[in-house]
């Protein structure tokens, strides 16, 4: 455990450069995948991870010393690491990997566990979840690494930095739980956690002189390879438009014709 | 818009163009006036909106594509296919209609021929008379006339179907539209920029031209008190105050092209230059995914909406010059103020301007409290006056409909008017085409 009194807060917020949520996902003609040449934006948890990192310097005020994104992605990515960067993020992360390359849960979770001994952070704040994978395990994973405390599908997150501890409200199935929990510690975030600003240009044009730190898998020694082998994608069965039955007994034997009743 | 209305007792809805004939010929036998009805989208209650007891002729069932050419892009469709359903028709194809408006969800396209309407793609793809590659038309007698053309080129004999756009339906009745769609953009991007004052509006403009040039696919300017009133009702999400302090402009700006890399690398150039004039710019937003680029169009597309929120609205869509958009707005407010109507109870609560500066079109609306004839009083004729010494147009976009025909002076010369009534009396010597519009 560090020292508990005056320390200076780091904060560690890996973001995922996903499918724009607006787009329409269509499968490739080879069923091995989706169609990835598509408009791309920064994972939406992920963006309101990095707002909320840059809330939380908003009003800790000095006591948040840095703020740093990490990426794990194509060349491409880097430019998420530019947005995250104008939203108030200091220094940016960027681990390149090939286009090709679709890293899991676990592999990315290894790849920020080395990370996190670099930059030795005392909050990391996750998306609970990337939109084109939902698999909603990374934070899990780091958390289970590293032997953190972790609080998931965070709504609220207050960071009581004397006492070294930060309290995070839960959405959980039937209401809220609050959790407390010695930092350092794993936050993943939840949709109502907060509603992202907007890049301001002054801030994208400072942003250009931030620093990003480019690293490999190999450096960090860890395999990004995934263990699992897609063998087909395929889009869900079209939906079959509804039909008006004339009456009770009809609607029955349709019932019943599917098997319901 | 609840200023009129009407007392007809029947509504016919025609399927098909046969119809439509042989009901024009039986209101033809009998003089029997007849309204074309769309969408019923208008602002100037130019169709839909019968004066008497005319028969509504509206074209909802008539809503068939009836042909479509990837290769050109001609699209031929059915005068009651709603705005939306053709986009979306076209779009697997990987083309996009030429206008976009706020009412597109329930706007018909032969209102949209019928009226002229302009819209937020105007400034890219041009006016209708220059995208409707032909017409079907029921004339007031009966006679169909069939120019569904998809020929890009045809210089044969007089352009007839030029003289039913933006007729209004006071010339016959658009049964079909042939109209071509451009390709859809691979890669949109759109920013708001806070200015310091209305002055720059125009510099920015011709550098947005000079160094967006061909992706450049909307200009679009609202002032501060439309802002605030979007803000107000909560229809759209605000830039940060402090950075925006007391900005009185704002310009949106939309690029559309076919390479991403290529777009944003002219777009980073184009903001350096403009961001590194601190007197030009105080701030600015660059949407950074789908979401920001919605929310940021909504700031300039909810205006309407928010004003109707705030009370009722006396709309003008004039066309004047962009350097006096400021000026007309300022001098409208001004004249409320003499007439002690601005911001009393029950007076005015707002004067708002908004538009397309690639456009020269002017939205200016007087938000009241209520409708009132002092209200009317004190903005009509004056605001058609303030038009006419800038040799504008007191209609840009909208049309003339019913609401506007007693001004149509103030942008036609007697010689145009007098022309206007023999063309129409060519077409509908017996007046039930649309009766009251457009011409008086």
């Amino acid at each position: 455990m560090r020292p508990s009194s005056a320390r200076l807060l780091n904060i560690l917020v890996p973001i995922k450069r996903s499918i724009d949520y607006a787009v329409k996902i269509r499968v490739n003609p080879q069923q091995t995948g989706v169609e990835t040449n598509v408009k791309h934006s920064m994972n939406p948890f992920d963006e309101i991870g990095v707002e909320e990192a840059v809330r939380l310097r908003e009003k800790l005020k000095d006591a948040v010393k840095n703020i740093t994104v990490v990426t794990i992605g194509p060349t491409k990515a880097n430019e998420m690491l530019r947005t995250a960067l104008a939203m108030g993020a200091d220094k940016g992360i960027h681990i390149e990997i090939p286009e090709t390359l679709s890293p899991e849960p676990l592999g990315v979770a290894k790849a920020l566990k080395e990370v996190v001994n670099k930059e030795k952070p005392d909050l990391v704040i996750l998306g609970k979840q990337a939109i084109d994978d939902d698999a909603g395990q990374t934070g899990q994973m780091l958390a289970g690494l590293m032997g953190w405390s972790q609080a998931t599908f965070a709504s609220k997150v207050e960071v009581d930095e004397p006492r070294g501890v930060v309290t995070v409200t839960r959405e959980v199935d039937g209401g809220l739980q609050k959790v407390e929990c010695k930092l350092p510690a794993i936050v993943t975030t939840d949709l109502r956690l907060n509603e992202p600003r907007y890049t301001s240009l002054p801030n994208i044009m400072k942003a250009k002189k931030k620093p990003i730190e480019k690293l490999s898998a190999e450096e960090l020694g860890v395999d990004l390879r995934p263990r699992l082998e897609t063998v087909k994608v395929t889009e869900p069965p079209k939906r079959k438009g509804g039909a008006k039955v004339e009456s009770v007994d009809e609607l029955v034997a349709k019932l019943k014709e599917a098997g319901v009743a | 818009m609840g200023k009129y209305k009407g007392q007809s007792r029947l509504v016919l809805k025609p399927k098909s163009t046969q119809e439509v004939s042989q009901i024009m010929k039986h209101c033809w036998e009998r003089r029997i006036g007849v309204v074309p009805q769309g969408g019923n989208t208008g602002l100037v209650e130019g169709g839909g909106v019968p004066v008497k007891d005319e028969v509504v002729l509206n074209l909802g069932s008539m809503n068939k594509v009836r042909s479509f050419d990837p290769v050109s892009g001609a699209l031929v469709a059915d005068a009651g296919c709603v705005l939306e359903v053709l986009s979306q028709h076209i779009a697997p194809h990987g083309y996009i209609m030429p206008i976009d408006l706020g009412a597109k969800g329930s706007c018909h396209i032969g209102g949209n021929v019928a009226t002229n309407a302009g819209g937020l793609r105007l400034l890219r793809y041009g006016s209708l008379h220059g995208t409707v590659l032909g017409l079907e038309v029921v004339l007031p007698d009966g006679t169909i006339i069939d120019q569904l053309s998809t020929l890009r080129k045809d210089n044969t004999g007089y352009d007839l179907k030029q003289l039913f756009i933006g007729a209004e339906g006071t010339l016959g009745i658009i049964t079909g539209v042939s109209i071509l769609t451009p390709p859809m953009p691979q890669s949109t991007n759109n920013l708001v920029l806070a200015l310091n004052s209305f002055e720059n509006v125009l510099p920015i403009f011709k550098k947005t031209r000079a160094r967006l040039s061909e992706i450049l696919s909307a200009f679009e300017y609202f002032d501060r008190n439309a802002y605030e009133l979007v803000v107000k009702h909560k229809l759209g999400k605000p830039l940060a105050e402090d950075e925006i302090a007391d900005a009185p402009a704002f310009v949106l700006v939309e690029t559309s092209g076919g390479n991403k890399e290529h777009d944003e690398a002219k777009l980073q150039e184009f903001l350096e230059e403009v961001m590194s004039d601190e007197s030009l710019v105080k701030t600015g937003v660059l949407a950074q995914a789908t979401e920001q680029f919605q929310q940021l169009w909504a700031l300039r597309e909810s205006i309407p909406e928010a004003v109707s929120k705030e009370g009722k609205a006396y709309k003008y869509d004039i066309s004047v010059p962009v350097s006096t958009f400021e000026s007309v707005v300022a001098k409208t407010r001004e004249r409320l103020q003499e007439k002690g109507l601005y911001q009393t109870p029950g007076g005015v609560r707002e004067v708002v301007g908004y538009g397309h500066i690639g456009d020269g079109n002017l939205h200016l609306n007087v938000v009241a409290e209520k409708y009132s004839d002092e209200i009317e009083a004190a903005l009509e004729p004056f605001v058609y006056e303030l038009v006419e010494s800038h040799r504008g147009s007191i209609s840009a976009e909208h049309g003339i409909g019913l609401m506007k025909a007693h001004a149509l002076h103030y942008s036609k010369s007697k010689e145009s008017i007098a022309l206007m009534k023999k063309i129409k009396n060519v077409f509908d010597e017996r007046g039930i085409m649309n009766p009251g519009k457009v011409l008086e």
